[in-house]
């Protein structure tokens, strides 16, 4: 909301502030100023000249020289504004001056357009007549400016006055930020009155005087209001002999201020009784309400109805109407209707001044699209008592301005009464909240400030109906902070119990999990939850996948964010393949991301929520280096079992014969591989990629971060080396499980130490030789010991068909 | 005798002296104290040696011995450490070549900046909550005091899944959920991501990350908001840093403000980084609202608290001065890297 400081300075006259001082001081005390803008700025030296004579130039035919009266003196100014006459009062900028932009209207340079006297095409030039282009505003506030030209000052303005004065620029305009409970500032009366009460300073709200003539209204017109839920408060008045002109300049410079383009006298006292008292009116022509009734009811289902601005707006039964005896005339709230709107032909009008139930207006606007300045306003929940205060205040300005000639009596139902409400007043419970000793006397004086009254006898505080805010102690505990100021309140720190802090358990994990994962050379990302559904067939998922069944979200911001990940796989290749296509070289990624699992679709309870450790990479990477990093985890995180591997893991978006899924302690805890080569084309990744995704939950049990010393051996380890011919379809995995399954208490440590198939070896086997370490923990080994479990061992090898090595 | 004696001495020391090889010094020593070394066989001709003088040549033989020993082995220490000292002179190195590093991965900075939030809050007793990212309507809502159809639902720009589960907006609902289970008093602060349905630009995305706090025991002001949310800023952003509270509104705190920091670039004096007024936005609280203390279960005669929710992303962008939010979740390693 944007109002002029001269505005509201017509409701606290004794306000004496610079802008920075306003801005400062309303802010603390709630009302929260965005910034301002000072019409004035860039104006220098520009006062009203009166145009003496006008000749033209000897060497141009396009500019003429113009002797300027300035006041005392005249002064010699060339220019090539078309519409300048003899005898006109114009604004001047004098030599040495300054003006806000360039007569185009264009961008306004920062520090204005200085201007200086000098030649045109010879002829000596000593300042400037403006435009209104050049005076820094336009047309659009001041209607009464030529399209092309010199702003022309009314005849009785006096020579050698400040023109910037004169057009109402030495203002400044406020934008406010007002927050959504305190509806009443969404008015000038209202800002007047935080300003008021902020800065001590007496507040005069508008005097609203009697109005109409000796005729009454209910002889004119009937109102009916049939949907009183969601129409409290209906009041109507009527205009006649209505005498349309431009409204005056004050009026004019005002609602310009906030951002208003002026019309007519009567829309713009809408307007400006909208802006003043916050409540949004309505003008019906009296001549085309059929029957000379107004009827306040819902729609039909399937009704269409043309609004104002030419539109074709759908209905349902739950969209307030105003009709005629006979038909819609305007969607109640939002806006009237094509076929009562005031034209230029007004004789008679009707005003509306209604209260409407705010949540039904909001989910009607939303609902036909249609969001206007008037439907923002009701939605927020309006004052019933200040339709009637605002229908009255747009008569009188009706009377003022000579507009027309107002009907007597008001037609006014008002079914659902709003009432003061009152709230118990602690001064004790108000400081203990605070943290303050404030005394009683001080927070009274705050509230008188702000017109709540105080029942000094029940003493509860009586909050009047504009405030619906206030409705509980803690609401009356901020209105004495925000005027005791919040930056009185003093500065402690809790005391009571101490509490021990600390990170949940999962939170520890994952810390274990970065830490190896940052140690190994992968960065952290992080990428959306939400995808598309098209991902799936990217990622080559089958379509009957318990992964395609994913959450969806109704109101996505489109499809590409529409469902809820199933797979973290999306977001991890995405990225890859952002680095991939900058040319990124060896990339390294990790992220810690949730996927969401409906339990069942549609949607009844909250999805299973999986923290997933996602590892991706390309480059210098392969298979086996994101098998040490999974691993360099599970030690980190205490998990010292053996993690077996099962290469049938039929993941579809990983390379078929480089895959596996990895189980600890007899549960499937994740997977690894790599990416499928046509799942990298898919993602426009040209290199070989690796993946590892590990399902936090499923780990988590698993892990600990006790540790026992175990001792330093202190008896010698003996090393037995075997070489073996292996039928080729044996995995690695399957001989290290048969060594420790034989191996007993004494087998300390086995590696594979050499691997190899070709020519020396018989097709279909390959040539493996491990290094297997047996130590004793409280003695030196026999000979014995050590031969009678490799025995075991090699036996259980030769039932796997391998052989050793002559 | 002792002349032979003394001849063959110098005539050791000598050679000592003037060899430059430790293979040399040992062949010194073979030919002066060997098993055919000349002392050695002075000592073998000691049986043409009157009885009588054999213990004094014998003391004279040993007296030369030790003195050729000594020099030896001073010689040969000497020696050592040249040859040392030579060959630390051939393996003299450029210290100026390149690094041999382990190519350490980086934390995003949204994990820095939570990391930061996290040992402040922590040090202070804080406990870490998280919560459902997907989640009633009735928690990231009606319990914390915004009814059905309350407008504060349109503001937040609600991502809907069904007309009772949403995306959280806010992760207040975290909140919720610990008051209901009734342990207290409560010191907490719950991170996470949640989502408002923003279009992406610079500093708009339609999922981020918020840090909420809450303090409920009795006895809680709006002073020691304030006390707390200042200690906050002085140890993220240095112990000079001035806080200032104004008066705002949520609906689930009464009174409500938002905090602004002193500008830690400018100091306060106001840069293009504050927008020339000296101070940056940086989060919003209050005192929890009564309602939403009876919602969740918490007698609010007895129990008072304060709450706040800070936007992760807003610190990170603020603290490394990061221009763009998009970057935060392109994952480009050259961004990410600098961190």
């Amino acid at each position: 909301m944007n109002t002029a400081l001269s505005w509201i300075k017509a409701y606290v006259p004794d306000l004496d502030v610079t802008a920075q001082q306003y801005t400062d001081a309303m802010t603390l005390s709630g009302t929260k100023v965005e910034g301002y803008t000072c019409l004035d700025k860039n104006l220098e030296k520009i006062v009203v000249g009166q145009i003496q004579k006008i000749e033209p130039h000897p060497d141009a035919t396009k500019l003429v020289v113009c002797q300027v009266d300035i006041g005392g003196r005249t002064i010699q100014i060339v220019t090539g504004a078309p519409n300048v006459k003899e005898g006109q009062k114009v604004p001047v900028v004098l030599d040495g001056g300054k003006v806000a932009g360039g007569h185009d209207g264009g961008p306004m340079p920062e520090n204005g357009i200085a201007i200086k006297k000098g030649k045109l095409r010879g002829v000596e030039s000593d300042g400037m007549m403006c435009s209104i282009e050049e005076l820094g505003s336009s047309r659009d506030f001041y209607p009464d400016a030529p399209e092309l030209g010199i702003y022309i000052l009314p005849d009785d303005t006096p020579v050698g006055a400040d023109a910037v004065e004169v057009l109402g620029l030495h203002d400044v305009v406020f934008e406010y930020e007002i927050t959504s409970n305190r509806v009443d500032c969404y008015s000038v009366v209202g800002i007047a009155r935080e300003a008021a009460a902020t800065f001590d300073k007496p507040f005069y709200p508008p005097q609203v005087t009697a109005t109409g003539n000796g005729e009454d209204i209910h002889d004119y017109l009937k109102v009916t209001v049939e949907d009183t839920d969601l129409c409290p408060r209906y009041c109507a008045r009527m205009v006649k002999n209505i005498r349309l002109a431009p409204s005056p300049q004050w009026m004019q410079r005002r609602l310009a201020a906030s951002g208003i383009r002026p019309i007519n006298n009567i829309v713009d006292i809408t307007n400006y009784v909208m802006e003043e008292y916050g409540q949004p009116m309505h003008a019906f022509d009296y001549d085309l309400l059929g029957g000379h009734e107004i009827v306040v009811k819902c729609a039909k289902d399937g009704d269409v109805f043309q609004t104002l601005d030419g539109q074709e707006r759908k209905l349902d039964h739950t969209v307030l109407m105003i009709n005629d005896g006979e038909k819609e005339v305007g969607i109640a709230g939002i806006m009237g209707g094509e076929n009562s709107k005031i034209t230029d032909d007004v004789k008679t009008m009707v005003f509306e001044a209604a209260c409407f139930d705010g949540t039904n207006i909001r989910l009607s606007a939303k609902k036909i699209g249609l969001r206007t300045d008037a439907s923002g306003k009701f939605e927020k929940g309006l004052d019933p008592n200040n339709a009637e205060a605002a229908i009255n205040r747009a008569c009188q300005l009706i009377e003022e301005l000579g507009a027309g000639e107002v009907v007597g009596g008001i037609i006014d139902i008002y079914t659902h009464k709003k009432t003061e409400k009152r709230i118990p007043f602690d001064p004790a419970g108000i400081n203990a909240l605070l943290g303050t000793e404030i005394d009683e006397e001080t927070m009274l004086g705050y509230f008188k400030k702000l017109d709540l009254g105080f029942d000094a006898e029940t003493r509860e505080i009586i909050a009047p109906t504009f405030r619906q805010d206030l409705e509980r102690p803690c609401d009356i505990a901020e209105e004495v902070a925000r005027f005791y100021g919040y930056d009185n309140i003093p500065t402690t720190l809790p005391s009571g119990e101490a509490t021990m802090g600390g990170l949940p358990y999962e939170l520890r994990v994952e810390n274990a999990a970065r830490e190896i994962a940052q140690f190994c050379g992968f960065s952290q990302s992080m990428t959306y939850s939400f995808e598309s559904p098209k991902v799936y067939d990217k990622l080559l998922i089958p379509a009957d996948s318990r992964l395609r069944e994913a959450v969806e979200i109704s109101n996505p911001l489109g499809e590409d964010f529409s469902i809820m990940r199933t797979t973290p796989l999306n977001g991890m290749l995405t990225s890859l393949s952002t680095n991939y296509n900058r040319r990124n070289k060896n990339v390294r990624l990790y992220e810690l991301a949730n996927v969401y699992l409906p339990k069942a679709l549609p949607l009844t309870e909250l999805p299973d929520e999986r923290r997933q450790f996602v590892l991706g990479a390309y480059g210098d990477v392969d298979f086996f280096d994101m098998k040490g990093v999974v691993e360099e985890f599970f030690d980190k995180a205490g998990m010292t079992k053996k993690v077996h591997y099962d290469p049938k893991a039929g993941r579809p978006y990983l390379h078929p014969g480089r895959q596996a899924d990895i189980l600890y302690g007899g549960v499937t805890v994740g997977y690894l591989g790599e990416l499928h080569p046509d799942v990298a084309d898919n993602y426009k990744i040209g290199e070989k990629t690796y993946l590892a995704v590990l399902d936090m939950p499923s780990i988590v049990p698993f892990t600990t971060f006790d540790r026992k010393y175990d001792g330093i051996a202190r008896y010698p380890a003996v090393t037995r080396d075997i070489s073996m011919v292996v039928p080729k379809e044996i995995l690695a995995g399957q001989i290290e499980d048969m060594i420790v399954q034989r191996g007993g208490r004494i087998l300390e440590a086995y590696k594979l130490f050499d691997i190899y198939e070709g020519a020396q070896i018989l097709a279909g086997y390959k040539s493996m030789a491990y290094s297997i370490t047996f130590r004793a923990k409280d003695h030196t080994l026999e000979e014995k010991e050590v031969s009678d479990v490799m025995k075991k061992i090699l036996h259980g090898l030769g039932s796997m068909g391998i052989k050793l090595r002559e | 005798m002792k002349e032979k004696l003394e001849k063959i001495k110098e005539e050791a020391l000598r050679q000592i002296e003037a060899s430059e090889a430790l293979d040399k010094l040992n062949d010194i020593r073979v030919a002066y104290l060997g098993k055919k070394g000349e002392l050695t066989s002075v000592l073998k001709s000691m049986k043409d040696v009157a009885p009588e003088d054999r213990p004094k040549v014998g003391q004279m033989v040993n007296e030369a011995r030790a003195v050729i020993e000594a020099k030896l082995e001073e010689t040969k220490a000497a020696l050592a450490k040249k040859a040392r000292e030579e060959q630390m002179k051939l393996e003299v190195i450029d210290v100026t070549l390149p690094a041999k590093k382990n190519n350490v991965g980086h934390s995003h900075p949204n994990t820095m900046a939570l990391e930061e939030l996290e040992r402040i809050f922590v040090g202070m007793g804080y406990e870490v909550v998280e919560g459902p990212e997907i989640e009633y309507d009735e928690y990231n809502f009606t319990k914390l005091n915004i009814p059905p159809n309350h407008p504060a639902k349109d503001e937040q720009d609600t991502f809907y899944i069904n007309k009772d589960i949403v995306l959280r907006t806010q992760t207040s609902p975290v909140q919720a959920r610990t008051m209901e289970k009734g342990k207290l008093p409560i010191r907490m602060i719950s991170p996470g991501r949640v989502f408002r349905s923003d279009e992406v630009d610079a500093t708009h995305s339609p999922s981020f990350h918020q840090v909420e706090g809450l303090v409920v025991d009795q006895g809680i002001t709006f002073a020691d908001l304030k006390g707390t949310l200042a200690e906050f800023a002085r140890q993220l952003f240095g112990e000079d840093t001035k806080v200032k509270f104004r008066p705002h509104h949520f609906p689930f705190t009464e009174p409500s403000a938002e905090m602004d920091v002193s500008c830690f670039k400018c100091g306060g004096k106001g840069c293009r980084f504050c927008k020339g007024t000296g101070w940056i936005e940086i989060l919003g609280c209050g005192m929890v609202h009564p309602h939403v203390f009876e919602m969740c279960g918490v007698d609010p005669e007895i129990y008072t608290g304060f709450a706040f929710g800070v936007g992760l992303e807003r610190i990170a962008l603020l603290k490394y001065e990061i221009d763009d939010m998009r970057l935060l979740y392109e994952n480009d390693v050259r961004f990410l890297k600098q961190f």
